[in-house]
């Protein structure tokens, strides 16, 4: 019985303790009518050689291509030690450190993460993460909200991830809290300070401001920072961690810095795979710390005076307050975590300069090589972090599909998100590409555009 | 220590990041960052040496009994984790073409399929990324329903007061009102409560079964009726669907709405907190309503089912699909389990919770619910042994960690006083058993004999008993470089 350890002398025993005679007599208080009969959905079970040889055979279907796909997920190196670490049963295996005596390992390590997180965003405290960037922004339009007591509306730009607006949308309209979209310039792919201080939006409880936006376009943040503070609104800045290591942190943003700062984890050292696990972050000024959702560690001191650590102030969270909690969740993205806080130790502040600065460099060289081909134009004219929207002369689809039999996904078709802005691509190039893999991408769209 | 106290200036891994400073930057000067990151500067030796030490501190299913009630800590196979990360799996972008990720995806939609089954629902959502997000999205869906419907009325959700913390906070997160209702003696939900609590205001009942007290809710059906009948719908927290998966079906108890915690059921790893994954399994009047994106099949081909298939869905809930790393080693699990495994989960669950409480009360402890069959856990309460000595629960349960055990869940269902609620699960031997009550008939004995050796418990962990209290009032979350 596959990792069932009883044995037919053990069952016997275990039934003999019990007084019953058969398992079965131990389900005698569900009503018999709800017993249920064969499960037909359920195919038999497979050996681990042969789930082995099935999964191979499905991997290999989906095969290996080279990503030029940014949009929130990030292709970037993970050292090897990364998985290796993570995967160890003690952090693969553990659960909530609850009993924080036995579980020092895992809370020490989100003790070093919520401090890695802290000084990356340059925020006072950071919580041990959510589920990932969408859940992460929409929370922290609650938190504003609850803060913020008099304005239960929110303003985000469309340059925002569309699908992050939609998430955003979807959790905070169950409380009647109202989200605004604000219109973007479509000559340098930004919002424009000055013509949000031209119009009236009313009461608001924060603004959002993305860094680098959807387009991977910077933007203006010192002004919109200043601007959500003049209308006694929070800023919430939602950002690429990577970027932090060379852009102006969301705490630094304007003359008193965002109030809280959120953004997709995954870049941190964890793998595409089809969307998930990642993990979000949020990062806030101590002011708001009681306002925060999820889980926090604190260092404290055991009965000999020595250094511990221990989740605190859960006197926010659902096993305590209940109804009352700041938020309903529980667990959050533990062992992602875990692999972030190694990866950031592994390349330290100057390594993950390097992957920020070349993933932008790479970027700059795509640009260049593939606006030198007839038929290709940027959209934007504002600056760009590692990724950027093309005008194509022809589809988008059309495009990707050639690119695709030359083994490369190239780019995110833009129609689906921005039917205005037309046949347009957002292309992304990270450190892992090298000049030949950008080279190689250039010549396969020159050629799909003139065949 | 920690890892920032190894830090030197100026250490690098050389190998671990580009070998050459970047060429070329448009960046804006004053985009710049001038202050400095905050990450340690350590040797890749010293790093994999910090973390594994780190590792070493933690209690785990690998390494010890871990029966912490109503979290499933069943044995996680390694090869769910392997096979999960196959390179192909882990390199494939979430919005990389679909005829790109047809093995992905017949694994997902498969996996949809065998929850179909085991839960007897009519469609399942694989989106939720932990059990709390489940709820949230169960009850935005019954939200959904009635507003479709032209409801406006229905404002309150109830819930027991036995139940998770996270079936009120969602409820609350969802804008519903909250009602409590109590829970008779045998540990039923008062069946004369509820039938005074509903009506036209009502959008519907959560409810766990088994229950966290433990036991089956034996009025599963009446309920149904009252709850139903008052026009609300049914929800259940698949908190312990592991007590009876393959012999009750949620479906078949009159559910509307349901979520699966695949990381206790089907056996994915909880990770020191997470990632979580929780489909939703719906009944087919909230069919129109479920969140996006679901994987359809049409013929042989995979696809996602978007917005513009189900445009009443409650939307989109996370920035891709959820966790499908965890999912895909929820369905490597099913397939070695397969069939004949499905069934054998719930009667080992239920046959370790009824022998170790058995064998418990022989020892001499108190069991909750005395006159209960035990579900897939059971409650042992100290609250006498606290009168009489002092010794609470949480002393016990720090005394097990001693002893080399996990502690089971302390103070939780609220309403048994200095309780420990224990789940076995199904992957554990007799031996373990044996040797666990061993140890609690031991700690019974230091109770009267030593009772401060226990009050002062733990003694062997890297750190004794620490102070909650200071931590919450002198906040220290993050460390400062001079402090």
């Amino acid at each position: 019985m596959p990792f069932i350890p009883h044995t037919k002398e053990d069952v016997a025993e275990m039934l003999a303790s019990i007084g019953a005679k058969t398992i079965e007599e131990l389900f005698d208080e569900i009503p018999k009518e709800l017993i249920s009969g064969q499960l037909s959905g359920v195919p038999i079970g497979l050996s681990e050689m042969e789930i082995t040889r099935l999964m191979m055979e499905r991997a290999g279907k989906d095969g290996i291509y080279q990503n030029f796909i940014g949009a929130g997920a990030y292709e970037h190196h993970i050292p090897a030690a990364v998985w290796q670490i993570t995967t160890r049963g003690e952090f693969y295996s553990s659960y909530t450190p609850y009993q924080a005596e036995a579980s020092q390992g895992t809370l020490q390590l989100l003790y070093e993460y919520q401090t890695m997180m802290a000084s990356l965003t340059g925020m006072d405290v950071s919580n041990a993460s959510m589920y990932d960037g969408a859940t992460a922004l929409a929370e922290a339009a609650l938190m504003a909200v609850r803060s913020h007591k008099t304005s239960r509306r929110i303003l985000i730009p469309k340059t925002v991830h569309p699908v992050y607006r939609q998430v955003v949308r979807a959790i905070v309209s169950n409380q009647k809290i109202e989200v605004i979209e604000l219109p973007f310039c479509t000559e340098t792919g930004q919002v424009l300070p000055e013509s949000l201080a031209h119009s009236d939006h009313g009461d608001f409880a924060a603004l959002v401001i993305p860094q680098p936006n959807f387009f991977g376009i910077l933007e203006q943040v010192d002004a919109l920072t200043d601007w959500a503070h003049s209308k006694n609104a929070f800023a919430i800045g939602v950002v690429n961690p990577t970027a932090l290591a060379l852009l102006t942190p969301p705490g630094e943003w304007g003359s008193k810095g965002a109030d809280i700062a959120v953004g997709e984890g995954q870049p941190l050292g964890i793998p595409l795979s089809s969307g998930g696990p990642y993990f979000g972050f949020m990062a806030c000024k101590n002011d708001l710390v009681r306002q925060m959702p999820g889980r926090i560690i604190g260092r404290t001191t055991d009965l000999d005076n020595k250094q511990g650590f221990v989740l605190t102030l859960q006197a926010r969270e659902q096993h305590i307050r209940r109804s009352k909690a700041t938020s309903n969740i529980c667990t959050n993205q533990g062992l992602m975590v875990t692999a972030a806080t190694i990866y950031m130790s592994l390349v330290g502040p100057e390594g993950l300069r390097r992957v920020a600065a070349q993933s932008h460099a790479n970027t700059l060289d795509l640009v260049e090589q593939l606006e030198a081909i007839k038929g290709v134009k940027r959209m934007f004219s504002g600056p760009f972090f590692h990724e950027a929207a093309l005008g194509l002369s022809t589809s988008v689809a059309n495009v990707l599909e050639e690119l695709k039999l030359k083994g490369i996904v190239g780019g995110l078709d833009l129609r689906e998100y921005y039917p205005d802005l037309g046949n347009a691509v957002l292309v992304c190039a990270t450190e892992t590409k090298t000049a030949s893999d950008i080279r190689n991408y250039a010549d396969a769209m020159k050629h799909a555009l003139s065949s | 220590m920690l890892i920032f106290e190894h830090s030197r200036p100026g250490r690098r891994n050389y190998s671990q990041s580009p070998t050459k400073p970047a060429d070329k930057s448009a960046i804006p000067q004053h985009m710049l960052r001038k202050s400095p990151v905050l990450l340690p500067e350590v040797s890749e030796m010293d790093t994999v040496r910090h973390f594994t030490r780190l590792s070493q501190k933690n209690f785990s299913i690998d390494t010890e009994f871990y029966p912490l009630g109503s979290c499933t800590m069943k044995y996680n196979p390694r090869a769910c984790n392997s096979l999960a990360m196959l390179p192909q799996f882990l390199s494939r972008h979430p919005l990389a073409p679909e005829d790109t990720g047809q093995g992905f995806l017949a694994c997902m939609y498969e996996l949809q399929e065998i929850l179909k089954s085991v839960t007897g629902m009519a469609g399942v959502s694989l989106t939720p990324m932990a059990g709390a997000q489940g709820e949230l999205i169960g009850v935005m869906m019954i939200r959904a329903y009635h507003e479709a419907r032209g409801d406006f009325a229905r404002t309150e959700i109830i819930v027991p007061d036995a139940a998770h913390g996270t079936n009120p906070a969602t409820a609350v997160m969802c804008g519903f009102k909250v009602v409590e209702i109590a829970t008779d003696k045998d540990g039923n939900v008062d069946l004369e409560a509820l039938k005074a609590a509903v009506g036209p205001q009502t959008a519907g009942l959560m409810l766990t079964n088994p229950s966290t007290l433990g036991v089956f809710e034996k009025n599963v059906a009446e309920m149904s009726r009252v709850v139903h009948q008052a026009g609300g719908l049914l929800y259940y927290d698949g908190a312990n669907l592991n007590a009876v998966l393959g012999k009750v079906k949620p479906g078949d108890m009159g559910f509307d709405v349901i979520h699966i915690n695949l990381h206790k059921t089907f056996s994915t790893p909880h990770g020191g907190g997470g990632p979580g994954s929780a489909p939703v399994g719906v009944a087919e009047r909230l069919l129109p309503f479920m969140p996006i994106p679901i994987v359809a099949k049409e013929g042989e081909t995979y696809r996602w089912i978007t917005e513009k298939d189900k445009p009443q869905s409650i939307g989109r809930l996370s920035a891709h699909m959820g966790n499908a790393g965890v999912l895909l080693r929820a369905y490597i699990y099913v397939r070695l389990l397969g069939v004949e495994g499905m069934h054998r989960i719930s009667e080992y669950a239920t046959l370790n919770a009824n022998y170790l409480m058995a064998e418990l009360r022989k020892v001499g402890f108190q069991i909750a619910y005395d006159n209960r069959r035990a579900s897939h856990e059971f409650i042992v309460t100290l609250k006498d042994i606290k009168d009489n000595t002092g010794v609470t629960a949480m002393n016990l349960a720090k005394r097990l960690l001693d002893k080399g055990y996990h502690a089971p869940t302390t103070y939780f269902p609220l309403l048994v006083p200095e309780c420990l609620l224990i789940e076995p699960a199904e992957t554990e031997s007799k031996e373990t058993l044996d040797a666990f009550v061993q140890s609690m008939k031991e700690i019974l004995r230091e109770i009267e004999l030593q009772p401060d050796l226990v009050k002062g418990a733990p003694h062997s962990m890297p750190v004794r008993k620490l102070d909650d209290v200071k931590a919450a009032r002198e906040l220290d979350l993050s460390w400062k470089p001079n402090a």
